[in-house]
């Protein structure tokens, strides 16, 4: 590590040693900055709490008012009506059918960019196609709303599938669009992986007369396996918490369909829609919002648990 | 292409004078390395897509007009302007806010930070942690305590800034952090053996060195602000034309890709066209931080 003990282990040095080498004056100006750069790195702790107690808050009104089964079960969702119904599993399904397609999507792309890049690509070629996926990942999330609506539904979808099947709003141009979105996250993280495996398990490999194909694919994928994981992982979190690409794109219409060719609500979309409402304070409404918010903190939450679970158990470790 | 590769020498080469792989193998071998291209291709692809989609639509209404209109619900006259003066207040808010905190927190994580107590291990995996937390949640946080509940400053400058800064802190802290770390340990061990005291070490010797990096992290950090609109949609709402500049911190405002949102979600097409161009403004402005961030990085940089 980095930081240096100073003095703080006293070692082999005498009594005497100690003492001449003790701070000569107590130096409270030190000790001042050295507790405002903590509470500095405290204000993280702060912000999870502050995040934990805002979900909370609003949760707990709401379910003071809705049962509890009503919102885990129910199957319609039309909590900014008039004697709305509060079940959250078409926004749900919704959020999963969409992250599903784009992880289908982005998994064989994102990887085989990554093992290109690792494998096979020479010095000079990665230095000019490593900032493709870097870039497409600085490109923010509102032009890809654009993108989706503009290009991938009139030019592509509807084209492909036929205009009577596919409405200008579906399911299905957001969940491409979020894989494309998303192909960056595992390009990177699963090239990390990639590249730590020891370039001995490759020369032995290919000593023992393997092509590269089957270097990359028996040898250096299962190697780098538990790291492409958690990439994959991590991408499907960043998907279930995307907010602008489904907000117009996916059409906004809570329905309980697995038709990707419907407008669809995913929980980030309602929670945009709610917010766009205005719905004024300690209203059912605003409480809505929060429930939902709490919903897709704790999927992200168990959906990263799930990653580091995968880690562990399929680590190998090299030295 | 050849594929020239950091395995030494050619691989390919042993292969063919053994004469273990068939020709099969060799086609098929070929193939895979084909497939896995397209995969890289295919983002490239994407993105010139994305890019003359953008630019076809937007190019009809990207002029001085654009920049020097207010938004309008009347498709011909509306800009972008307030939307621009927007992003630039909170954008320099969001800057003053993370640049110290940030640094302050890399700082203390580590150089001082004794990492076999709890607390110090709690604030890294709390770090860590935030990072993944989806952004719309942040716009739940600044909803609950900035717009409203207990400091109550609607739709302002200050309430998108703070709610920003909360979100791209985690991210100034990391970079800055690597941006430390790179400076090795004999600069700090000799800077102590010649009498100066920690802080003396950290004002002198480490936060100089650090410049570079942590300017180039703060850069994409706030590139990243820039981009973002879930956040900002939930605390300054996004159907509401805001047709004044901001004059200070508590002035209602909004921001690009809130603006962009809106004209994307208009029926009538000319709209979408101002939103293209308004998207060529923000992409441009993004372009043109990550040019600085990589110059920075180039011309600094030092090996050690």
């Amino acid at each position: 590590m980095t930081s240096i003990p100073y003095g703080r282990q006293p070692g082999p040095g005498t009594a005497e040693l100690t003492r001449s080498l003790r701070k000569s004056s107590p130096r409270i100006g030190e000790r001042v900055v050295e507790g405002l750069l903590f509470l500095a790195a405290l204000l993280s702790v702060l912000t999870t709490i502050g995040i934990l107690v805002a979900l909370l808050g609003g949760t707990l009104e709401f379910f003071r008012e809705i049962p509890f089964a009503d919102f885990l079960f129910g199957t319609t969702w039309t909590p900014l009506f008039a004697n709305g119904s509060f079940g959250v599993l078409p926004i749900l399904s919704a959020t999963l059918l969409i992250t599903g397609i784009a992880i289908v999507v982005a998994a064989p792309l994102g990887l085989g960019a990554a093992l290109y890049l690792s494998e096979y690509a020479g010095q000079r070629s990665r230095k000019v196609l490593k900032p493709v996926p870097e870039v497409l990942a600085g490109i923010p999330t509102v032009v890809y709303d654009f993108f989706a609506i503009s290009f991938v539904t009139p030019s592509v979808l509807r084209p492909l599938l036929g205009e009577a099947n596919v409405g200008i709003f579906n399911a299905l141009s957001a969940g491409l669009v979020i894989g494309i979105l998303i192909i960056p996250i595992i390009a990177s993280l699963s090239e990390d992986a990639l590249s730590a495996v020891p370039q001995a398990m490759r020369d032995g490999a290919l000593a023992l007369g393997a092509t590269r194909t089957k270097v990359a694919r028996k040898v250096v994928l299962p190697a780098a396996l538990s790291g492409v994981i958690a990439s994959f992982v991590l991408a499907l979190s960043r998907g279930i918490g995307e907010t602008m690409v489904v907000v117009i794109a996916a059409g906004s219409i809570a329905q309980l369909t697995l038709d990707p060719r419907e407008p669809m609500q995913t929980m980030t979309a309602f929670i945009a829609q709610a917010a766009l409402g205005d719905q004024p304070v300690g209203s059912l409404g605003y409480n809505t919002l929060f429930a939902v918010g709490t919903l897709l903190f704790l999927v992200t939450l168990l959906v990263n648990v799930v990653s580091i679970r995968l880690v562990r158990r399929f680590r190998e470790v090299y030295e | 292409m050849t594929a020239q590769t950091g395995l030494q020498p050619d691989v390919r080469a042993p292969n063919k004078g053994l004469g273990r792989a068939s020709s099969a193998e060799r086609v098929t071998g070929r193939l895979f390395e084909v497939l896995l291209f397209a995969c890289l291709g295919f983002g490239l692809l994407v993105l010139v897509v994305l890019l003359s989609d953008v630019i076809r639509d937007g190019l009809p209404r990207f002029n001085l007009d654009l920049v020097r209109n207010m938004p309008s619900t009347r498709p011909l006259r509306a800009g972008i302007q307030s939307a621009m003066m927007g992003t630039i207040w909170v954008i320099v808010t969001v800057a003053v806010i993370t640049l110290p905190l940030g640094i302050a927190a890399a700082v203390y994580l580590e150089e001082y930070a004794d990492k076999t107590r709890w607390y110090n291990r709690l604030i890294e995996l709390n770090i860590q942690n935030l990072a993944a937390v989806p952004s719309v949640v942040y716009g739940i946080l600044g909803l609950a305590f900035f717009a409203r509940g207990p400091l109550d400053l609607g739709g302002s400058v200050l309430t998108i800034a703070l709610t920003l800064s909360l979100l791209v802190l985690p991210i100034v802290i990391i970079s800055c952090r690597e941006a430390i770390r790179a400076i090795p340990t004999s600069i700090r061990e000799g800077s102590l053996a010649l009498g100066a005291t920690r802080l003396q070490t950290v004002r002198r010797q480490i936060l100089p060195n650090a410049i570079p990096g942590t300017a180039t992290g703060s850069i994409l950090a706030l590139s990243r602000a820039i981009g973002e609109a879930a956040p900002v949609l939930l605390v300054a709402g996004g159907l509401i034309f805001i047709t004044s500049n901001p004059s200070d911190l508590l002035s209602q405002a909004t921001v690009l890709p809130i603006q962009i949102f809106n004209y994307v979600g208009r029926p009538q097409d000319e709209f979408r066209t101002v939103a293209a161009a308004a998207i060529m403004i923000l992409l441009l402005i993004l372009l043109l931080m990550n040019a600085a961030a990589i110059l920075i990085r180039n011309k600094y940089q030092r090996k050690w």
